[in-house]
């Protein structure tokens, strides 16, 4: 048995160092994975490049030219002095707008999500099961069909144009995924678990917190991942929720760019664009697998 | 499972309440927040309210001016062009990075990478960028001109006719990484012997690749294609960044109708009629979808 196994083994490798060699096909593959790579890095490069070009420079028209005189004025611009329709303090008051409505919007969604989840995978309360089912529908509801009625109950509590409002509006967008991420890691752990802990005399809360959350912690990463790189990148919610003090930073970058009037400072704009663009991409490069996991349990079994 | 325990039914009631307790956030949002605002909007859409709601009942009037509204039509013309266009795109483009990256090649992990990184982007870092690379007076048309193709245009960001197709490109651009992923993950979900199978009877790979392992991955081409219908449905971040909906209104969609129409034009219930248009077309696609799910998941169950 462990025998064949091996011969597998060492069949399979050698089809592969086979398959490594040159031959036209390969070069196929390589030469259209090559091409498809420049497609989608060719954005990032000449962001990079404009933002360390001066203006005299990108009026030369040479989108692709490394810059000649590079300068990091217009990073200083783009984070400090820029106007953002409101006053000129560059991007970085949109920045620290957006730490504070990510660092609750992300903590909130998380841990109501994951007390959906406990609650729907293992108490199973009448009824409940239908809730689930409407708010898995309402995933799909366009934001559009639901942004009057909020505005218009934000404004009678009180909550419109704060940063609570906002944050209860991600909340109630974000609360199917996050819900069914914690459904689905709950379902995956054994009953048996959880009748034992019962046995025991836990109740509720206590199971909730001092068994289940810590087993949560992988879980609890990628819907952390999937909350703060979503409500970073969120537009349409920030611009009707937020209020003029509170806009998150790509509404403050798309106020800058689109409404600025005269010439327009494209080495400015894609700095900005790029500091924008930062946290996102940070966290994608460094959590990487993490990332896709969140994907895929989120749209997969969605 | 619960016909069995119905014997200790008394003695949980008071303890199914706790449950209940912290399902109410969920309740809340669900009855509140999801069916609440949809049958509001729903009635909304159903009166001549402008900037200030009004509780007359004008029936279908909203949606019949809605659809003699030129540019609600054009609006809906666009999302068509534009939701083919962006969901083929992606699933061609994701398909075909996802089989050439599953061929054992080197560096994997730096192209996954690569094909995916615009997708942690937001849509409106994506506009703002391909709007500057797609700028006739300094983007890529002046860039080639430069390298001596001095007709070379390419302005169809500019164009009224054209500038739809911007929006795709960049949305393409953004997206098709993450179909990429998901595909990938079906493709090595696949079992190896198909391969052994399909080489001891001589086939071809990309006969296998079109007659075998395509129709093995249609739960993920399912996901994905609804994952990308809703995001076209939904587009809106992109438009207001990358074009404003112009030229004129020639990249209009029919999110960024209803949102102009709720604050810039005040017309309230003209708005709501485009919403629950919106939601028709959106639940028309995915009821189905949802239908199909959950009978093979009680199927499933059932055996």
């Amino acid at each position: 048995m462990s025998h064949s196994a091996v011969m597998m083994k060492t069949q399979a490798e050698r089809r592969a160092q086979a398959r490594g060699r040159f031959n036209p096909a390969r070069w196929g593959i390589y030469a259209f994975l090559l091409t498809a790579a420049l497609f989608f890095l060719a954005p990032l490069y000449i962001m990079l490049v404009t933002s360390f070009k001066t203006m005299e420079e990108i009026r030369l028209g040479q989108l692709f030219a490394l810059p000649m005189n590079a300068t990091l004025e217009p990073w200083r611009a783009a984070w400090s002095e820029v106007c953002t329709g409101v006053s000129c303090e560059g991007i970085s008051a949109g920045f620290w707008n957006s730490v504070a409505i990510v660092v609750p919007s992300t903590i909130l969604p998380v841990l109501i999500g994951a007390l959906n989840g406990y609650a729907l995978s293992f108490w199973r309360p009448r009824g409940a099961h239908v809730l689930f089912g409407i708010l898995m529908l309402g995933a799909f509801i366009p934001v559009q069909v639901m942004i009057y009625p909020l505005v218009k109950v934000m404004a009678a509590v009180g909550l419109y144009s704060s940063l609570p409002g906002i944050v209860a509006v991600h909340l109630i967008f974000s609360m199917p995924v996050m819900t069914l991420l914690f459904r689905n890691y709950y379902s995956a752990i054994p009953p048996e678990l959880f009748k034992a802990a019962r046995i025991d005399g836990g109740g509720f809360w206590r199971i909730f917190v001092q068994l289940m959350l810590p087993m949560s912690t992988p879980i609890i990463v990628v819907a952390a991942i999937m909350q703060v790189t979503g409500v970073w990148n969120d537009y349409i919610l920030g611009l009707v929720f937020a209020g003029r003090e509170h806009l998150p930073m790509t509404v403050q970058l798309n106020n800058v760019i689109n409404t600025t009037t005269g010439e327009r400072l494209y080495n400015v704009n894609m700095a900005a664009t790029i500091l924008t663009s930062m946290v996102p991409l940070l966290v994608y490069f460094v959590s990487g697998r993490w990332f896709v996991r969140g994907i895929a349990a989120g749209a997969v079994k969605g | 499972m619960s016909r069995k325990n119905r014997s200790s039914n008394r003695t949980s009631r008071l303890r199914g309440l706790t449950p209940w307790a912290a399902l109410l956030p969920m309740a809340f949002t669900v009855l509140l927040g999801y069916l609440g605002a949809v049958l509001w909007t729903l009635r909304v859409s159903l009166s001549s309210s402008r900037t200030f709601p009004k509780d007359d009942f004008v029936g279908l009037a909203q949606f019949e001016r809605l659809f003699g509204n030129e540019r609600w039509l054009l609006s809906l013309e666009n999302l068509a062009v534009y939701g083919l266009l962006f969901i083929g795109a992606c699933m061609v483009i994701g398909f075909l990075l996802a089989v050439f990256i599953d061929q054992k090649v080197r560096g994997e992990g730096l192209l996954r990478t690569i094909f995916l990184y615009p997708y942690a982007m937001s849509f409106v870092a994506t506009g703002l960028v391909w709007q500057w690379v797609l700028n006739p007076t300094d983007g890529i048309q002046q860039a080639v001109r430069q390298m001596g193709f001095e007709n070379f245009t390419f302005d169809w960001i500019i164009d009224q006719d054209m500038v739809i197709y911007t929006v795709v490109i960049a949305s393409v651009w953004q997206a098709s990484g993450l179909v990429m992923a998901l595909l990938l993950a079906g493709l090595r979900g696949i079992d190896e012997d198909i391969w052994k199978a399909a080489r001891i009877d001589g086939i071809k790979p990309w006969r296998v690749y079109l007659s075998i392992v395509l129709p093995m991955l249609g739960a993920s081409f399912a996901t994905v294609f609804v994952l990308l219908f809703t995001a076209a449905v939904k587009v809106f971040d992109a438009v207001a960044a990358m074009t404003q909906g112009g030229p004129g209104t020639a990249s209009d969609v029919p999110a960024k109708f209803i949102m102009d129409h709720l604050f810039g034009r005040a017309n309230v219930a003209l708005a709501s009629a485009g919403a629950i248009v919106l939601l028709l077309t959106v639940l028309a696609l995915v009821a189905p979808f949802f239908y199909a799910r959950s009978r093979k998941a009680a199927k499933g169950k059932g055996a």
